[in-house]
């Protein structure tokens, strides 16, 4: 068995053994309903994660994406209310922004030879006082374009409803794991995280990737962004405050190493996933207190952690046995 | 010494001359009450609880660790305090109930790297995700008041004209210097920063250091808990240190130290504490309408930043040499 995708395999066993623990006590929980819902309710930070699993196995880090969701919700209100762009147009118009947001970060990071989290650090507060700039308010967005979007899902059995964000995100993912596994931007990408100087020697064009995986940690929270301003219905700067550290704690929790270099982007659904699950079992519940929710996932983020290093350690001393 | 912090001082130098620009009053200080009142004063005291976060940060990056959980360290460790205030337990029993929260906090985090072997940045994140929800736990779910003046004391109170939270930064990071620098202490720091395994096998119990250094943190956070709890005279697990973490690594980083560990000033970070509560002050001050401050603030950091870039300096370095070019070269033939 590959050792490498042995914490993807525990991520997964835990969500389906934590979603079997749930249907014992709720069997409703089941039913495609809440499915569709866990889908719906966390497409916005399944597809900023996949951004951040991009950005974490490149060695880097990405401070800015909660920020740059809020802006980019604010910036379509606001746009939406102001003038009579088609949304699509503003769509189109804000994921170059975010993406080129996140492409000079990049730039910086390589050119300057500053850490990627006070850079991205400095980018969170500079795309949140964007947003403050565009509106302390909350924006609400009132245009037909929009509740057709809202209202866009397909029936499953049992009456679930698959919502578009729902799919969205879905698609999002099946991208992210083409392109971080099937193409030589990937290959790049993995090369970087492994060791910088590895990957020089191999040909890794160092800044030209670098550059190109905050780029994409922009579009997604741009497209993130979208989603959630279709989730919400309005744009506010005040949302999504500590949106990538969430991020950050599915994408651990999904099997990545922080590190960089190793890790799969299905893991990291499966990470937003079981997040979600937490959440909805305590809604199930009703008695807990919202608070148990941090807990329980710092929890599960400590399990976790302890999990890959246990298998990291088991796994070099198969190593050094081996070469012994 | 001077050389090191030089940078620094220009920049807040520079920031308060902006700011006296566009508030000629910035720099007015007067006699109140028995108090010292002014801009000054007040930059001094609003900027302590970052100032003392990064004395403990600036020991952590220094061994090439990183600690996100002292916003919420400080959170709980106000909840505590309050809780004890609260709960008539007396302020000496509180503040040391409050400082052994920091202490065990440390210990979590300690532990977790040193011994666990994980990284800091993670490591300090699981504490970062659950300790709002412990300090809610502790506080459950309400905004926990009281109204004890001699535990007010730490956050509004003031000794010899200078506000007591003023006091508290300076002492604690003239202290923590003093050890640093009088003892080997801050030199086996950096060896660990520099190379773990090096130092330990140099003979540097780094395993021991590295949970020191993490607990030196939580302790720092207690403090800062202590000050913003006695300040507000309640707890507040929400909003208690929230991002504060960020703005103490972001103070350690303007004071010049590497985020990669090794060498370290920790006056250098207080004064970065300083140019963040300068530039967050200044901002307020000179009537710029209050959503701009963020971007203002990310937009002067970023400067800063890039003035001290590594990569900038070098080309600087080389620019400046190939003009002095020709002169080395005479010198040398005579």
């Amino acid at each position: 068995m590959n050792t490498r995708a042995l914490p993807l395999y525990a991520t997964i066993a835990i969500f389906l053994i934590a979603y079997l623990l749930c249907w014992l006590q709720f069997p409703n929980i089941l039913s495609t309903r809440v499915i569709g819902n866990l889908l719906t309710d966390n497409a916005y930070l399944g597809i900023v994660a996949v951004g951040m699993t991009m950005v974490i196995l490149s060695g880097g880090i990405d401070l800015s994406v909660g920020s740059v969701i809020a802006f980019s919700g604010v910036f379509i209100a606001v746009i939406l209310r102001d003038t009579s762009l088609h949304p699509l147009v503003v769509f189109a118009v804000l994921l170059i922004l975010t993406t080129a947001f996140g492409a000079a970060m990049g730039f910086l990071i390589d050119r300057l030879a500053m850490p990627a989290f006070i850079v991205t650090l400095a980018g969170m507060f500079l795309a949140r006082g964007a947003a403050y700039m565009l509106s302390i308010n909350s924006v609400p967005i009132q245009h037909p374009f929009y509740e057709t979007l809202q209202k866009a899902y397909w029936l499953m059995p049992g009456k679930g409803r698959l919502t578009l964000i729902g799919v969205v995100m879905l698609l999002t993912v099946l991208a992210g794991m083409i392109i971080a596994h099937k193409t030589r931007f990937g290959a790049s990408v993995y090369a970087l995280g492994g060791g910088e100087a590895t990957a020089r020697l191999m040909g890794v064009r160092q800044g030209r990737t670098t550059v190109l995986v905050y780029a994409f940690s922009g579009l997604m929270a741009g497209l993130s962004g979208i989603v959630f301003s279709i989730y919400t219905g309005s744009g506010y700067s005040l949302a999504t405050v500590g949106t990538e550290l969430t991020a950050i704690a599915a994408v651990v929790i999904g099997g990545t190493l922080l590190s960089g270099g190793a890790g799969y982007m299905f893991g990291t659904l499966v990470g937003v996933l079981t997040m979600g699950l937490i959440q909805t079992y305590i809604v199930f519940d009703g008695t807990l207190s919202s608070w148990w929710t941090k807990i329980v996932i710092g929890i599960l983020l400590l399990v976790f952690i302890l999990l890959q290093k246990g298998l990291l350690t088991l796994s070099r001393a198969r190593l050094a046995g081996g070469a012994a | 010494m001077l050389k090191r912090i030089a940078p620094q001082l220009i920049a807040l130098a520079a920031l308060m001359a902006l700011v006296t620009l566009f508030f000629p009053g910035f720099l007015n200080i007067s006699v109140n009450d028995g108090r010292l009142v002014g801009p000054v004063i007040d930059v001094l005291k609003r900027g302590a609880p970052v100032a003392l976060l990064s004395i403990g940060m600036t020991l952590v990056i220094a061994t090439r660790g990183i600690d996100l959980s002292v916003g919420t360290t400080m959170a709980i460790c106000g909840a505590v305090a309050a809780w004890a205030i609260a709960g008539g337990m007396g302020l000496v029993p509180a503040l040391l109930v409050a400082l052994a929260a920091g202490v065990l906090a440390g210990l979590w985090n300690g532990v977790l790297v040193a011994v666990v072997g994980i990284q800091p940045f993670v490591a300090t994140l699981i504490l970062m995700t659950m300790g709002r929800g412990i300090a809610q736990l502790i506080t459950e779910g309400r905004i926990l008041t009281f109204t004890d003046p001699d535990f007010a004391f730490f956050g509004s109170g003031s000794f010899l004209r200078l506000p007591v939270p003023a006091w508290l930064w300076l002492l604690a990071g003239l202290g923590v210097t003093l050890l640093m620098r009088r003892t080997a202490l801050g030199l086996l720091i950096e060896a660990i920063g520099i190379n773990r395994r090096a130092s330990a096998l140099a003979g540097v119990n780094a395993t021991v250091l590295l949970i020191a250094v993490y607990v030196a943190s939580g302790l720092c956070a207690a403090l800062a808990g202590i000050v913003v709890t006695a300040d507000i005279r309640g707890a507040d697990a929400n909003n208690a240190g929230l991002w504060l973490e960020l703005d103490a690594i972001l103070a350690v980083v303007i004071g010049g130290n590497s985020l990669l560990g090794g060498r370290f000033s920790i006056i250098a970070s207080l004064l970065g504490a300083m140019i963040i509560q300068t530039i967050d002050t200044g901002v307020l001050l000179a009537r710029f309408p209050p959503e701009y401050n963020l971007v203002i603030k990310a937009v002067l950091v970023l400067i800063i930043l890039v003035l001290q870039s590594p990569r900038i300096a070098a080309e600087w370095r080389v620019w400046r040499d190939t003009r002095r070019e020709p002169k080395p070269v005479a010198g040398a033939q005579t």
